[in-house]
């Protein structure tokens, strides 16, 4: 599916989660963020780089493992995207939802 | 002589070493296998335990009746692994070097890692099922409970049997029925997932199969301590679920040897190649079953599908042959939902649970995804069949080691 986002055409699926993280821009990370009616400040910046750079190693997402990251624990992580944090700050990095579960 | 050590005696080591003392030269390699254990455990017996449907005898045997005579079993604890001298310390000091080595050492609950877990209220009003302790101490408390408010819980994923804390919560359902007693209680299922299960097909079964028992589910809860004073559990974002009787599913690990050895992942699993079941960093090392950190289920149905390929790749290691990368993930898990039903699901890597007829297509005669009393029949007969055919390295009849895509509703 194609959806239009700060302007560009960008590819998602039927969960409105990005297909493909070249399209993605902070600006298109700011839409998204406003769809679950955040504002993104420089720590978020900081969280959604780092989760880029996992996924781009291949290295499957928790929140245990983004808690032990060095980059932000648990609990501000869950202060910077309240409710689902590992769902929503995926959504708005540009990368797939994760499949923490089997 | 070589030497092929197996750690661990549970469903995966215990599989190997029937598997492997059969398809090895005997007269070039010895098969030991260690487990600090006397005694096997049927762990998905563990479920049964607590609503009094199983006794303890049903499900501990000796370890040594599951061993072949040939295999040398070693009733030790392991204390580490140094792989790059091909050696595995004993926690008696003895020293045991390998040629290839088996990790099978599966995994255990750590309610340590939540804060107030294992606190005043453990086995008081705080309860584990996923040990042969806890489920019994559970047994116990069910006997004599008047009712209140049940919340069964899910610290975080991945757990062995994912779907265990689901079936804990129809089968309390029926139980309290049974007792007369279920207006008595409240069931709420926690659970950090934000549905039911893990694929979304199997999720809207079981969530119309929630609504209709009457059990309230609180998803997406990622918990961050227990309130042992005021009862109850609270998550990061602050939501707080009052229990009077609280069954948890603590956070799972591999064993501790894995840390010891410097060989796993943050929660202990061995880093291991998916479709071959070769450790990633030691071409002499494989591992099998909940001790992976494969993107599996982990359960004793997939240790047994991994078991067919992992004995074939080994023969294939040693004869200098590429390995075959074959394992797709597949799993096959009885749902029991309490009155005398259950429901299969069968999925692999890439297929999440879907309907249709298993094992023959079309034919069944079990059908998937759908309750039925032929499934539960199933469940408990998987009892029969583990002590007598999986433990052994039996192949099942029909069921094929990688899944079957026919006869299913895609
Ligand atoms: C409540 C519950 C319900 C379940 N239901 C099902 C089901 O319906 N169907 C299904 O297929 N699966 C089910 N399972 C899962 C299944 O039991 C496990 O996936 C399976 O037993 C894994 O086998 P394993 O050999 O990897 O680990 P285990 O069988 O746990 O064996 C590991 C062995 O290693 C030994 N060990 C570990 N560390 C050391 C050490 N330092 N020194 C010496 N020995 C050591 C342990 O003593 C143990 O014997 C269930 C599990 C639970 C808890």
């Amino acid at each position: 599916m194609e959806k239009t986002i700060a302007g560009k055409s960008v590819a998602v699926n039927e969960e409105g989660y990005m297909t493909d993280l070249s399209q993605w821009s902070p600006e298109i990370a700011n839409e998204l963020a406003k769809e679950s009616n955040l504002e993104l400040s420089p720590r978020h910046f900081e969280v959604l780089e780092y989760l880029q750079t996992q996924y781009k190693n291949e290295v499957p997402l928790t929140i245990r493992r983004v808690g032990a990251s060095g980059v932000v624990d648990i609990k501000e992580f869950y202060a910077l995207f309240p409710a689902g944090p590992l769902k929503i700050s995926s959504k708005i990095a540009g990368i797939p939802k994760p499949a923490s579960c089997i | 002589m070589k030497r092929l050590l197996i750690l661990g005696a549970g469903t995966a080591g215990t599989m190997m070493a029937n598997h492997l003392n059969k398809e090895l030269d005997r007269h070039l390699w010895e098969i030991d296998i260690i487990d600090e254990r006397e005694e096997h455990y049927y762990q998905p017996g563990y479920l049964f335990l607590p609503f009094d449907i199983y006794e303890p005898e049903d499900i501990i045997k000796p370890i040594k009746k599951f061993i072949p005579n040939s295999v040398n079993l070693i009733n030790d604890k392991i204390d580490k692994i140094i792989p790059e001298e091909n050696l595995v310390k004993m926690a008696n000091g003895d020293q045991l070097h390998y040629d290839l080595l088996i990790i099978a050492t599966g995994n255990d609950i750590a309610p340590e890692e939540i804060q107030g877990m294992k606190g005043s209220e453990w086995q008081k009003s705080v309860f584990d099922f996923y040990t042969f302790e806890g489920a019994l101490a559970l047994r116990n408390k069910l006997r004599e409970w008047e009712g209140g408010n049940l919340v069964v819980h899910i610290t975080e994923m991945p757990i062995k049997c994912p779907v265990a804390p689901l079936e804990f919560t129809f089968l309390s359902d029926s139980y309290f029925k049974d007792k007369k007693m279920r207006e008595k209680v409240n069931i709420t299922y926690v659970t950090p997932l934000s549905g039911a299960f893990t694929k979304p097909k199997a999720t809207a079964t079981l969530e119309h199969l929630l609504v209709e028992k009457n059990i309230h589910i609180e998803s997406d809860f990622a918990i961050e301590s227990v309130d042992n004073e005021n009862k109850k559990i609270i998550d990061y974002g602050g939501r707080e679920i009052p229990f009077d009787l609280l069954v948890t599913v603590p956070t799972n690990k591999g064993s501790e040897v894995i840390a010891r050895s410097g060989m796993g992942d943050e929660l202990n699993y061995v880093p291991t190649h998916k479709a071959t079941l070769q450790s990633k960093k030691h071409q002499n090392i494989f591992v099998i079953g909940d001790a992976t950190d494969v993107p599996a289920s982990k359960a004793g149905s997939v240790a047994h599908f991994e078991a067919e390929i992992l004995t074939e790749n080994i023969l294939r290691y040693i004869a200098g042959e590429p390995l075959k990368e074959e394992f797709d993930g597949h799993a096959n898990c009885f749902v029991e939902t309490g009155g005398g039903k259950a429901l299969l699901i069968d999925f692999n890597y890439t297929h999440e649970p879907v309907e249709g007829t298993f094992p023959f297509p079309g034919i069944g005669p079990l059908r998937l995804l759908q309750e039925s009393r032929m499934n539960h029949m199933s469940k408990l007969a998987f009892r029969w069949i583990y002590w007598n055919m999986l433990l052994k390295g039996t192949h099942i009849p029909f069921i094929s080691t990688t899944m079957q895509e026919e006869g299913k509703h895609f």
